[in-house]
């Protein structure tokens, strides 16, 4: 049976894993290669590494980290951050990486998803999507949550994976950090209106959360780097509980 | 030496990591004689499969027919693996090697299209591959259309239906899931390989 994934994210800022609240407030939370490591061994079923700020200055150094990371990780590992021409994502594949994703360069040139799963397939490519609740329903950022885009989450969903992205990579920025659910409405109107699979992220606090994101936000995988970090919590005693309450997951793992 | 089949298809990094992980010498390469002076040849792939064309093209094809049908250990991984019946839905026009019976076709509109995540293997019978896999482990997906069950199955999962997850006859295997992105289960696999 297809289980349900539990993706452990390391948000990247100058070669060291680091964490906010809502896109704000960074604390560092260790070593890459570690921290992927580390996850690994405690039962994550995929790594992604975004680089929040993503500067040029800090190109070299990602490449470098990936490259490091990916050496001994033998579970699918997923990179982001600052990818925005083919050459970009040729970069970070060659590293090591088995996937990217992409947000803001997706939102500026669509074509982009199309031209990177042609050459290195639909299943590497991951589109990322920022997206804040508003009146008329989510409202699509890029830039690090910075600028509105005037996108709908859903209709770009849609028209991401109509233009061969292989995953969608669904963050809310109105939970993300502060470990208070995931938002279940986005999550699931999202997944409802596209045949590739759905990872949730934003929000995550316990194994409560994961498990109602499966079961009424019908999310394929979740994400979280919160809890994973700092000792609140760790990914087996997540999968375990899963386990008990009847979600499918990949456990003993 | 393990020679990782590049026929410009992909990411073949991750599967010559878990090679040199697991400390055995591997080598991407295009070149036929290569292949045909390697002691074990992997056909990765990943995407359509279309991009099998350019096994045709390159004269590869009969390289690696030839060197299956001598004994020479083979593996082929996912795309690599439906290569090795007899042809897919995908794209009806490139032949496959035909040496597990059969059209791969696509999952039905009753799940989720492509199947990416880790299922569990069902182990079918004795496989000099799946050697220490024990029944339920997990594998990791990413793939939109499936091989049929066929006597040569030796592991199978579902998604919709039951599909060949591992093949094997002889020395030839397949496999559609990512053993190089297995985790520990899959390492194990691609150690079997190296010692068949």
């Amino acid at each position: 049976m297809l289980t349900k994934r539990i993706i452990a994210c390391l948000d990247m800022d100058g070669g060291r894993v680091v964490k906010g609240v809502k896109f704000k407030n960074l604390r560092d939370a260790g070593d890459p290669a570690e921290c992927a490591a580390a996850h690994a061994r405690s039962g994550a079923d995929e790594i992604v590494m975004l680089d929040i700020t993503a500067t040029s200055g800090n190109r070299r150094t990602m490449l470098d980290t990936v490259r490091r990371t990916a050496r001994s990780l033998f579970i699918p590992f997923t990179v982001g951050g600052g990818i925005r021409r083919l050459e970009d994502a040729a970069a970070v594949f060659d590293a090591g990486a088995d996937k990217i994703a992409i947000n803001s360069a997706a939102v500026r040139d669509p074509t982009l998803i199309g031209k990177i799963a042609e050459r290195f397939g639909s299943q590497a490519v991951m589109v990322a999507i920022d997206a804040r609740k508003v009146d008329s329903g989510f409202a699509v950022f890029v830039a690090g949550g910075r600028l509105p885009t005037g996108r709908d989450a859903v209709s770009w969903a849609q028209e991401a994976a109509a233009c061969g992205a292989g995953e969608i990579l669904l963050t809310s920025m109105d939970r993300d950090g502060t470990q208070s659910g995931f938002d279940c409405g986005l999550v699931r109107a999202v997944a409802e209106a596209v045949s590739i699979p759905v990872i949730a992220s934003g929000g995550a606090g316990s194994a409560r959360d994961f498990i109602e994101v499966f079961r009424h936000g019908r999310a394929d995988a979740a994400l979280a780097a919160s809890i994973f970090h700092f000792g609140i919590g760790n990914i087996a005693e997540q999968k375990r509980e899963l386990h008990h309450a009847g979600v499918p997951v990949r456990w003993p793992c | 030496m393990i020679a990782i089949v590049d026929y410009g298809a992909g990411n073949l990094n991750s599967v010559k990591k878990a090679f040199d992980y697991l400390g055995a010498e591997a080598v991407v390469t295009d070149r036929p004689e290569t292949l045909a002076a390697a002691g074990k040849i992997v056909l990765p792939g990943v995407g359509h499969f279309s991009s099998l064309r350019a096994l045709n093209s390159t004269g590869l094809r009969n390289t690696l027919l030839q060197s299956a049908g001598a004994g020479k250990p083979f593996l082929g991984i996912c795309l690599g693996m439906q290569w090795l019946f007899e042809g897919s839905e995908e794209c009806r026009e490139i032949v496959g090697a035909g040496i597990f019976p059969g059209q791969c076709r696509q999952f039905s509109s009753s799940v989720k299209s492509p199947h990416v995540g880790w299922n569990s293997l069902a182990v079918q019978k004795g496989s000099r591959l799946l050697r220490g896999v024990v029944q339920d482990s997990f594998v990791y997906y990413t793939h939109s259309f499936h091989a049929p069950v066929v006597d040569e199955t030796t592991a199978a999962s579902e998604y919709g239906l039951r599909f060949s997850a591992a093949v094997e006859r002889g020395n030839t295997f397949g496999v559609q899931f990512h053993p190089e992105k297995s985790g520990d289960v899959g390492l194990s696999i691609l150690k079997n390989f190296c010692e068949v």
